[in-house]
């Protein structure tokens, strides 16, 4: 009888074992937080240029990531990439005129959009788009013409 | 040569057939809802399994995590990019590493157990004397083997990339001095809970219902003596290790490949 009592508790334990690395799988190695509600909205910008921005990239402000790029499109009439975030709701104060800019982290790192507020009194509201952009800095473009115009 | 095409054939036949027994012991041993005084065969098995694996499984981790780390830091410090190394451990441990070399792990230490003590089984008689006092062997051996199986392997693939993560943090942060913030701020940065803790969740339940899958069939499909039974434990380890490395490069292709 206590022989099976204890395969009882060590099978018990077993299974709390693997259900905790699960949440430590969760928690601490994905970095979930539950209080972080899902409640976003979206809004588009036009870039001409992405160079290597991918899904799930960050939306930041002032360095701080409010939010992340959801869809990346290509209007292939005008040549220019449509990219959509998905931005946290407690920022409800882009103006009409704020700025998205694509940058890098670091010399080498990843690309993301960096966004600047404006002036103006209006605010941008779910699907609107934002029309300040500046696409990304293509390290060979410059080095391109900077080799060309020391050939002139 | 037409000795050799009926070889060729008489193999394949026999491969099908070998098939088709085990989809049925599979079918018939799942297809039973177990009663009240079952339920301690099942818990005995899940210690069997699961519970006597924790040793082999807690060691391998640690160390595995550990090695990753050393390695990772001798060749991306070199970039001064050593504050990746939380990331690069988590993605490799929840997506490859953790769920393969536990199903390994696990065909080694627990499938073989499975094949050679069903085999036993068979050779002596233990499984014909309870079908003649009208017990069903798939309910009350097979059964248990198979659900345990399928439990114990999913759990046992968290805790080693839980324990391997751990262990690298122990190296990287305690001993090689790589920045403890950077360390799991880069890992959760990265990780993904769906792309890469949930689909790593999905290829351990795989592997686990494939090594118990193998294991049980071995056992119960073996050749009564003794070459009989070393036979099947050694090809229950080496088919069980073959579909898990298989299906992982199936699975990764599909999960993380470019065609979607």
């Amino acid at each position: 009888m206590m022989r099976i009592r204890t395969i009882e508790i060590s099978v018990g334990a077993f299974l709390v074992a693997g259900a905790l690395a699960l949440v430590f799988l969760v928690v601490r190695v994905s970095g979930i937080n539950p209080a972080a509600g899902a409640e976003t909205y979206t809004l588009h910008a036009r870039f001409d240029e992405i160079a290597g921005l991918s899904m799930r990239a960050k939306v930041s402000m002032a360095g701080v990531t409010i939010g992340r790029v959801t869809a990346i499109e290509i209007d292939s009439e005008y040549g220019e990439a449509i990219v959509s975030m998905a931005i946290d709701k407690r920022i409800d104060n882009l103006s009409v005129d704020a700025g998205a800019r694509i940058q890098t982290e670091g010399i080498l790192g990843g690309r993301y959009v960096s966004i600047v507020l404006g002036a103006e009194d209006e605010y941008l509201v779910d699907g609107d788009t934002i029309t300040e952009t500046q696409g990304a800095f293509v390290l060979e473009n410059l080095i391109g013409e900077l080799v060309t115009r020391m050939g002139n | 040569m037409l000795r050799f095409l009926r070889l060729v054939g008489q193999r394949g036949l026999d491969v099908l057939a070998s098939f088709g027994r085990a989809g049925i012991l599979l079918f018939l041993s799942l297809w039973h809802v177990p009663g009240r005084r079952e339920w301690s065969l099942y818990v005995k098995q899940v210690y069997q399994l699961g519970v006597m694996s924790m040793g082999i499984i807690v060691l391998s981790a640690f160390s595995i995590g550990a090695v990753l780390t050393l390695q990772f830091y001798t060749q991306l410090a070199r970039f001064g990019a050593q504050d990746s190394i939380g990331l690069g451990l988590a993605l490799v441990l929840l997506r490859e590493l953790g769920p393969v070399v536990t199903g390994l792990l696990f065909a080694g230490r627990a499938g073989s157990a499975v094949t050679a003590e069903i085999g036993l089984m068979k050779a002596t008689d233990q499984l014909s004397s309870m079908e003649m006092m009208g017990v069903d062997p798939l309910h009350r051996i097979v059964a248990p083997r198979l659900w345990a199986g399928f439990l114990c392997l999913p759990l046992l693939a968290m805790i080693f990339s839980a324990v391997a993560i751990w262990g690298g943090s122990v190296v990287g942060i305690d001993w090689l001095g790589i920045d403890d913030g950077q360390f799991w701020a880069g890992m959760q940065e990265g990780v993904e809970i769906g792309t890469d803790v949930g689909k790593g969740v999905v290829k351990c339940v795989v592997f686990g219902v494939v090594v118990s899958w193998i294991s049980v069939y071995q056992g119960y499909d073996c050749v009564p003596t003794s070459e009989g039974i070393s036979a099947a434990t050694t090809n229950s380890v080496v088919y069980s290790s073959i579909a898990v490395l298989a299906l992982d490069f199936l699975m990764t292709l599909v999960m993380y490949g470019e065609f979607k």
